[in-house]
């Protein structure tokens, strides 16, 4: 076995690696569709789907062979190539994005220097998935989500990103790894209590999940910029979402909660547990909160959350520059 | 990283061309995505990450959203592709082509002439040396920028404001 190399061996375990994080993700996303439906039975005193196996354990089969043999169709009056096009840039931003995230010391895609940069140039890329996608069905109800969630996604940005700057100053830098490790004797959600609620805001609205769904508010716009798709293509729609949810909770594991970090249990599991934990809260708001109007949402998000992450990055640069003199 | 910068660089040609020639404004937009995204690529390439991202996320994720926005909403049909068509025509193209043309032997002329190597496959520079830099020689200019977009968006504010509704009604008291 002379081609055997140690670096071969090395590329072979990325990739690996790699691939597994990536079936894991699309497996969690599309496990995620029937655990929120279970969870918001329970939390609403019925019972959600439980005819399909035991407990309702094979609805996702249920659900998956009905969605992959629907037939796949494209209006005549779209725009083809964009139709088409859309629901991959759903799918692939997001998932890119998992690349950054570290889930063990061992375990992760990339290293990448400027990781927290990356996430918010995949988001930004994100919002032209809905776009188009609204844009090229040529029907008003997906238009109008399309504007919705366009204006938005851009309104939250803006401080979704300011938001995660105090945590980029006390650690020094952009690198996951880093921000994981500089956690090591206080989770940054004490210090950077303020960035951590925004960034948890911010995160809903850019996956645009309730209450922040707004574009997709099935009472006024019957579902908004994916009304015309159908099949698969409404599939990757559907589990980019919950793929966007995974990614955000795991990312406030990783940012405000000390990643892998934790006694006793091994490192894996502490990231599963607190990811699991803030993809509960997600579906919790969905359950308790009720949708506020759009204009409220765009006015909460540029006059309450701005001043507040501007304020929050002031101070936490305040204390920073008199801790070093 | 020279193959990257290259193959992104050919992306960004062509994608700018799709731009310049196609009719339908949302597709020209698409294009104009991509070659701001391969931009980003050949800063990768040139050992600017920092610059990368930020290209990618201040243009194609937040700048170009809102040009498509605004296309969207301007409901281009058959006619606006018919006068598209009609710009292109070779009289409205010659003047500035040939210019352009002037410019590329420029650039060519200089990048023949100096050290290729030096360019391509430098030091990596990081958020923190572009930070250094802005904060310190360059403070000046960065202060007049952050002045030059106060202006505009007391501009915009003051311009899309709705009139007080008490003046608007005529004034009851």
């Amino acid at each position: 076995m002379s081609w055997w190399t140690p670096e071969l061996a090395a590329i072979v375990f990325s990739v690996l690696q790699a691939l597994v994080i990536l079936l894991a993700v699309v497996l969690l996303g599309a496990v995620m569709t029937v655990v929120e439906r279970r969870l918001l039975g329970a939390w609403q005193d019925r019972y959600g789907p439980n005819r399909v196996g035991p407990f309702g354990s094979l609805q996702l089969v249920a659900d998956m062979i009905k969605i992959f043999f629907k037939e796949d169709w494209v209006p005549p009056f779209a725009d083809k190539r964009l139709f088409v096009l859309a629901p991959g840039i759903a799918m692939a931003t997001l998932l890119l994005s998992f690349m950054i995230i570290p889930i063990t010391p061992g375990w992760g895609v990339a290293d990448l220097n400027i990781g927290i940069l990356f996430f918010l140039a995949m988001a930004g890329i994100n919002v032209y998935a809905v776009l188009f996608g609204g844009w090229a069905s040529a029907s008003k109800y997906a238009l109008i989500g399309a504007l919705r969630v366009s204006a938005q996604t851009l309104s939250y940005e803006v401080f979704m990103g300011l938001s995660l700057m105090g945590v980029v100053a006390l650690t020094g830098s952009f690198n996951l790894r880093d921000i994981v490790q500089a956690q090591e004797g206080l989770w940054f959600v004490v210090p950077q209590f303020f960035g951590f609620v925004t960034f948890m805001i911010a995160g809903i609205a850019v996956t645009h999940r309730h209450p922040f769904d707004q574009p997709e508010a099935e009472q006024e716009l019957a579902d908004g910029y994916h009304i015309e798709y159908s099949s698969m293509k409404f599939g990757m729609f559907f589990i980019g979402e919950y793929v966007g949810m995974v990614l955000i909770s795991a990312l406030i594991t990783t940012l405000f909660f000390g990643g892998w970090q934790g006694p006793l249990l091994p490192p894996f599991l502490w990231f599963a547990l607190k990811t699991a934990f803030f993809l509960m809260l997600f579906v919790l708001l969905r359950a308790a909160l009720p949708r506020p109007r759009y204009d409220r949402v765009m006015q909460f998000g540029w006059k309450v959350c701005l001043p507040i992450t501007l304020l929050n990055l002031l101070v936490t640069g305040a204390v920073i520059l008199a801790r070093a003199s | 990283m020279e193959l990257a910068f290259y193959a992104s660089a050919l992306v960004a040609l062509l994608a700018s061309l799709g731009v310049v020639t196609g009719t339908n404004p949302v597709h020209a937009l698409l294009y104009l995505i991509v070659s701001l995204i391969s931009v980003a690529l050949t800063f990768f390439a040139l050992g600017a990450p920092f610059a990368g991202a930020l290209q990618v996320i201040v243009y194609a994720g937040a700048i170009m959203v809102l040009f498509v926005f605004v296309v969207m909403m301007l409901n281009l049909g058959s006619d606006a592709s018919a006068q598209e068509r009609a710009w292109l025509k070779p009289r409205t193209w010659v003047g500035p082509s040939i210019l352009a043309g002037l410019l590329l032997l420029a650039l060519l002329g200089t990048l023949l002439r100096g050290d290729v190597a030096r360019v391509i496959g430098g030091t990596s520079i990081d958020a923190q040396a572009v930070g250094g830099l802005l904060f310190g020689p360059w403070l000046l200019v960065v202060e007049l920028a952050a002045m030059l977009l106060l202006a505009a968006l007391v501009t915009a504010s003051h311009l899309g404001r709705d009139a007080e509704p008490d003046r608007a009604s005529g004034g009851e008291s």
